[in-house]
């Protein structure tokens, strides 16, 4: 397996620690005139998205990470199993529910989503930074209230609940944020 | 690495000009002090011993067809050795800028080609050389006074132990309490944990309003520095610090030749415990300390940091023609 010394460490670099792949997000070189050389690097999990702070001295090594990002559309649903396939192979990856994680939310038939590859294996997605989701039901819409500060729960067409504005009714196209799941706006249809 | 914009220098023409300009001032400071400005070899068969500075290696090779056949030659990573044989000649106060290079060093404050500018004076105490050392970087970057405290009472400040008396547990829970880590091997190194504290905790609190001078240093940090004897024996050591960052280093030269050999033979086995190759043990250091080197005090400082801080770069790059991915 490629491994990084010291000497390669640099933000952007892809690793393995205990198995599992890091983003390096920050690195430092630190060294006291008459002392140890040492990297500080913030490393951050790729699946979990936790960050690390780990200290190395000069001539330790990581393992680097296979990681790959591959353009897909989304499929179906299969009880506990997501599948999606890639655009230019239209080969066909399986996610579970729990490395689909909240992205479920999102999922349209049709959807581009990008998939990380670790190992060759499927282990997050990505949706588009904002989707656009009929709304299914909701109480009536408030009559005159423009304001977007009152809010009530909608419910969307993939069956994910967000908080949107009291104008909002059934068979409204409304805009999510998938980074912060925060409605964004109304769609003109 | 960015492609074909590589060809052109890092610095602006601005601070190559700042460069230009400080370094006029430092001959300027060293003329009026009536010092000598010698060069020495940048290529030398002789080479520091020290545990943490690795040096890098070339060829004089006589048959151009066989490039790696031939002498040994070391790219100094810094004139100390020349320097203390032309004192030990009769030499009185000299200086030099010139260049130093160090493998494995590359980042924010580190290209592994720099500039030093070192100088020793004959006679000088470690209080005389911490004023000259503060008059030149006053001149420099105008700090005034540097202000000073010792690395006992720096740590007992900032950290809240004596570096001198506290066990290894007590400054691995202390180091622990503040999130700062140590690389397992290194776990038993008292030091090691010394220096992750200070860089974490002390360093950054050093030369906030002009400029620090941190000194008597743990013997066992001592370098090439004398040892004074006292409750706590301590190096007769010295930092200066700017804005946190480390600017230069000095010592009460050690003088005697056994306990140069002591702390050479201790730095080589150190090196040979890390896995590290050995350096060359003999040099005509030792000859010219038998011979007699006259007590003084000499200091190296980081000129590229020094300009860094003129001008309030983040990133030695930014004050070098081509560091060391464009070199």
């Amino acid at each position: 397996m490629a491994s990084y010394n010291t000497s390669d460490f640099r933000k952007g670099l892809k690793v393995q620690i205990d198995g599992e792949p890091y983003l390096m997000v920050e690195m430092n070189f630190v060294k006291p005139g008459k002392g140890n050389a040492f990297y500080k690097c913030r490393l951050k999990n790729l699946i979990r998205g936790n960050v690390l702070d780990r200290t190395y001295k000069g001539g330790d090594a990581l393992d680097a990470a296979d990681v790959e990002e591959i353009n897909t559309q989304y499929l179906y649903r299969q009880g506990e199993t997501f599948v999606f396939m890639e655009n230019s192979t239209y080969e066909q990856y399986e996610l579970s529910a729990e490395q689909v994680d909240d992205c479920w939310k999102y999922l349209k038939d049709g959807m581009p989503c990008q998939i990380m590859l670790f190992n060759e294996v499927p282990v997050t997605i990505t949706p588009p930074n904002q989707v656009e989701l009929k709304v299914e039901y909701c109480e009536p819409a408030a009559k005159g209230n423009t304001a977007t500060n009152v809010t009530k729960p909608v419910k969307v067409e993939t069956g994910a609940e967000f908080q949107c504005p009291a104008f909002i009714d059934i068979g409204n196209v409304v805009k999510i944020d998938t980074r912060s799941g925060e409605y964004v706006e109304r769609v003109k249809s | 690495m960015p492609g074909s914009d590589n060809f052109r220098p890092a610095a602006t023409w601005e601070r190559l000009q700042l460069r230009a300009a400080l370094l006029r001032r430092v001959r300027e400071f060293f003329q009026e002090r009536d010092f000598l400005e010698v060069e020495t070899p940048l290529l030398s068969a002789d080479i520091v011993i020290d545990r943490h500075l690795e040096p890098l290696r070339t060829t004089l090779y006589d048959d151009p067809l066989r490039p790696d056949d031939g002498r040994h030659l070391w790219l100094q990573t810094s004139p100390e050795f020349a320097m203390k044989r032309l004192l030990a000649a009769g030499g009185q106060a000299l200086y030099q800028i010139t260049r130093a290079f160090r493998a494995t060093e590359n980042g924010p404050l580190h290209n592994p080609e720099f500039t030093l500018v070192e100088w020793y004076r004959v006679g000088d105490s470690m209080q005389q050389g911490m004023i000259l050392l503060s008059e030149l970087v006053d001149v420099l970057l105008q700090t005034g006074s540097a202000e000073r405290i010792s690395y006992a009472e720096a740590f007992e400040k900032f950290v809240g132990l004596d570096p001198h008396r506290s066990s290894l547990d007590q400054l691995k829970n202390s180091a622990t309490k503040h999130h700062i880590q140590l690389p397992a091997v290194l776990h038993s190194d008292r030091d090691a944990w010394l220096q992750r504290l200070l860089t974490e905790l002390v360093e950054p609190q050093l030369g906030k309003s002009g400029a620090t001078i941190l000194f008597d240093y743990p013997a066992t940090q001592a370098a090439l520095a004398r040892i004074r004897s006292g409750d706590v024996p301590v190096a007769e050591r010295f930092e200066l610090y700017v804005n946190g960052i480390e600017l230069a280093n000095g010592y009460h030269e050690l003088t005697d030749p056994q306990e140069l050999l002591e702390r050479e033979k201790r730095a080589q086995q150190q090196r040979i415990d890390e896995g590290k190759f050995p350096l060359p043990s003999n040099h005509r250091l030792l000859a010219a300390m038998q011979n007699g080197l006259p007590a003084c005090t000499g200091v190296a400082l980081g000129f590229d940091r020094v300009v860094m801080l003129a001008c309030g770069a983040k990133h030695i790059e930014e004050v070098l023609a081509f560091p060391i991915d464009r070199a």
